[in-house]
């Protein structure tokens, strides 16, 4: 009965986010304020259906509910009570409730949070958070329904892909889905601006903690997927421009456009046009990302959905909200949203540069993920664009990006001058190039140049954050005063260039410093790996809840001295009949040893994988980094009312 | 002014650039078929796909070496591989891997993909299945 229960609330959900459309634009239609504050509580109460709707379903799999069928794809009788709570979202139908259910919760945090809106963008912004909520609760439970139910139920399910049981994976998708659905509340801000065609640095100020806090989650989704890869596939890999990693790498990165756009929209009142362009862009890519795994048109290791009307069904939502935006901001863009004025050489003007360069390099990624499945649906042919593609160009377009991210921090805003600048790096630059030197100087033969140029960048945004912090301490009465006076927005904005920093000098030590070895080994054997000798002990057969196992025991020495011993796995999951590999790593602030099972070769050897990875948590490490710095900067105290009187002062109404 | 102009003219080179190393990039996806036709280029990177036939695999007593056959059940190819074949990778299933053709006819990979689903055919593979009727069609 319970499942009975949330099949209804689900429906119900619909006919709320209906009226939350419905109700709030014949409000500001015809200034009726009741009907525009209706859509608050109408956010609410879809949350709470929703909120049901799921918590059913999750009973549904705990009390091993096999006559739905969803339960029965996604889950066994063996299966761990944690990995049934997380097969709630382990494939489609689940997955897409949890997606309604994000978006109605980011619908229900900006309802709490909209008495300082103005009531009219307040009620636009619920409205279209409404209408696309209606658009995927229609595709719920028109395509991929997950409460329906088939008779006689079967006596177990089918269990959870293996690859999912992780516990990396039960908190990897919610995360991805707040950021990508979290870009809906920009989006919807962007839309009541072209409506009521007015969008002010208030707006700015308004709209900047939302996008903060969708980027914030999206890249700690990436990062922890990452980092799944990293354990959980057993390659050793952390990137693999697998299109779906690609998916949600796109509005990630157009996400970073949109909070530097925003930050002059809010601070000099520019770049409107392009602040409205990119926050309906990113949301966009999010769409697409959601296309892009629900459809089956990627063959990836994520593609467990392959029913063509879905891909139909979320292209057409896709088209009929970005294309309705996009015609919006065509008509209404222009004259809604003329800008101020800069010179030249500013900070602007590097800022323009900046986000135009992340365009170009979400454009890339999208080219490449994009053209293969294009050519394929003309009938042109099969391709594939290799890694090699995405690293050169990545490398090609972040090169400019890091040194104007640079120049900017150093310049002042509207106008400063080419003289004053050059006098401002010279010194910071130097003193990167010289560490860079010093650095190269220890790094292995072959590769040093590549890698010392990727610490180069990252020692120059350091050099950029140090530079901006002194410039305000420097010349101070009080310096330390001003120090913890910081304001918020500046220690983020400071953390954060500091984690792309990090992240891009593990990048670089990585890809150039890593040792791989993929060598047959039997027991009893031993392989020098790097400065280390790696011997293979022995190796038994183990039974777990839900797999049978052989599991290796390698002792890992140097210098004659026993250091650690790693017990990686090879797991065979009986029910769907699938191997998984379990790597066995030696985790370090400055390596990892990473050691994995490959297959058995016969007499009793294993093909084995050893890798030392180099600088590899710098990766992870550098992207909380970022993370953080924006979930500070998004906690700024509000400064909203001043802002608004300001605001009132410069465009009045 | 010359500072846009400047702007313009480098993102010009730089999708330029971008364009030119995309089409040095694209791997194109062949079945032994289109091998067998002559279709597949010499010296030049791409993808072949089809089932892995049943006894074809042969691994080296000493070393990670391994070859075997793939077929699309009209023509077959013989690939060679040095490294650590994926979990799922068994006979009698569809794999993709990315290589070249030596002058010996061998295709030699670089890389082996098989998917984690033991019903699993790569869509190529699912499609060139079926072009034996239609591929006098294509140009």
């Amino acid at each position: 009965m319970i499942v009975e229960y949330g099949h209804f609330a689900l429906a119900l959900a619909l006919a709320v986010a209906i009226l939350q459309t419905g109700v709030p634009l014949l409000g500001v239609a015809f200034q009726r304020s009741v009907w525009m504050d209706f859509g608050a509580t109408a956010a609410r109460w879809q949350c709470l259906l929703l909120l049901t709707a799921f918590l059913c379903l999750a009973y549904a799999f705990l009390s091993h509910d096999f006559g739905v069928i969803y339960v029965a794809q996604n889950s066994n009788s063996a299966l761990p009570w944690f990995y049934r709570l997380s097969a709630v979202w382990g494939a489609h139908e689940g997955s897409l409730l949890l997606w309604v259910l994000i978006l109605s919760g980011w619908g229900t945090a900006v309802s709490l949070r909209s008495q300082q809106l103005p009531q009219d963008i307040a009620a636009i912004v619920i409205a279209v958070l409404g209408l696309i909520g209606t658009a995927f609760l229609l595709f719920l439970i028109g395509t991929s329904n997950p409460f329906l139910r088939s008779w006689p139920a079967p006596a177990d399910g089918a269990d959870l892909n293996p690859l999912l049981q992780d516990v990396g994976l039960i908190v990897h998708p919610p995360l991805l889905y707040m950021g990508y659905v979290g870009f809906a509340v920009p989006f919807a801000f962007a839309i009541a601006a072209l409506v009521r065609g007015r969008m002010t640095p208030a707006w700015a100020a308004w709209a900047r903690p939302w996008t903060l806090a969708a980027w914030v989650f999206l890249t700690i989704g990436i990062a922890l997927g990452s980092f799944w890869a990293y354990y959980e596939l057993g390659w050793g890999g952390w990137w693999f421009w697998d299109p779906v990693e690609n998916a949600s790498f796109m509005p990630w990165l157009l996400g970073i456009a949109l909070i530097h756009s925003l930050v002059v929209s809010e601070k000099r009142g520019s770049f409107k046009n392009w602040t409205v362009l990119l926050a309906i862009g990113t949301f966009a890519l999010s769409l697409l990302g959601t296309f892009l795994v629900r459809s089956g048109v990627l063959t990836s290791v994520h593609a467990f959905a392959t029913d063509p009307t879905r891909g139909v069904f979320v292209l057409a939502i896709l088209g009929t909200i970005v294309g309705g935006a996009l015609l919006l901001y065509a008509w209404r863009g222009p004259s809604a949203l003329a800008g101020g004025s800069h010179h030249v050489v500013s900070r602007e003007s590097f800022l323009l540069a900046n986000t135009l360069l992340l365009t170009v390099a979400t454009a890339t990624v999208l080219l490449g993920t994009l053209y293969p499945l294009l050519i394929d649906a003309l009938g042109l042919g099969k391709i594939s664009v290799g890694a090699p593609w995405f690293n050169l160009v990545f490398t090609l377009v972040m090169t400019p990006l890091i040194l104007t991210l640079g120049l900017g921090q150093f310049a002042r805003w509207k106008e400063d001058s080419l003289q004053r600048l050059v006098k401002q790096v010279a010194l910071f630059a130097v003193g990167a190039v010289l560490i860079a030197l010093c650095i190269a100087a220890v790094l292995a033969p072959t590769t040093r140049w590549r890698a010392a140029a990727g610490v180069l960048l990252a020692l120059w945004i350091v050099a950029s954050v140090a530079s901006g912090v002194w410039a305000r301490v420097a010349k101070r009465q009080q310096p330390w005063a001003v120090l913890r006076a910081l304001p918020r927005s500046f220690i983020g904005q400071c953390i954060a260039h500091l984690g792309f920093a990090v992240t891009l000098a593990g990048v670089s030590l990585t890809s150039t410093q890593s040792i791989d070895l993929h060598t047959r080994l039997a027991p009893g054997d031993h392989v020098a790996l790097g400065p280390y000798t790696v011997r293979f002990d022995s190796l038994r057969e183990l039974d777990g809840a839900n797999f049978r196992a052989s599991e290796a025991r390698f002792l890992i020495e140097r210098d004659g001295v026993p250091l650690y011993e790693l017990r990686p796995q090879k797991r065979f999951y009986q029910v769907r009949s699938v191997s998984m590999t379990e790597a066995g790593i030696v985790p370090g602030f400055a390596r990892d040893l990473y050691i994995a099972l490959g297959e058995p070769l016969g007499d009793g050897a294993w093909s084995v994988r050893l890798h030392i990875k180099a600088f590899v948590r710098w990766l992870w490490l550098g992207a909380l980094m970022m993370a953080g710095g924006g979930l500070i900067a998004m906690r700024e105290r509000r400064r909203t009312s001043a802002v608004g009187a300001l605001d009132a002062l410069v465009n009045p109404r | 002014m010359w500072t846009i102009g400047l702007l313009v003219a480098g993102m010009a080179l730089a999708t330029g650039l971008i364009l030119k190393s995309f089409q040095q990039n694209l791997m194109y996806f062949y079945s032994p078929g289109d091998i067998a036709a002559g279709k597949a280029p010499d010296g030049r990177d791409f993808r072949i796909g089809g089932m892995v036939v049943k006894g074809s695999v042969k691994r080296d007593t000493a070393s990670l070496a391994v070859t075997f056959t793939l077929t699309d059940y009209a023509h077959e190819t013989n690939v060679t591989y040095n490294g650590i074949l994926p979990d799922l990778f068994r006979e009698g299933q569809g794999i993709v891997a990315n290589g070249h053709l030596n002058p010996q006819g061998l295709f030699e990979a670089d890389e082996v993909l098989a998917k984690h689903d033991e019903k699993y055919m790569p869509p190529e593979v699912a499609a060139s299945l079926k072009t034996p009727k239609t591929a006098s069609n294509n140009p």
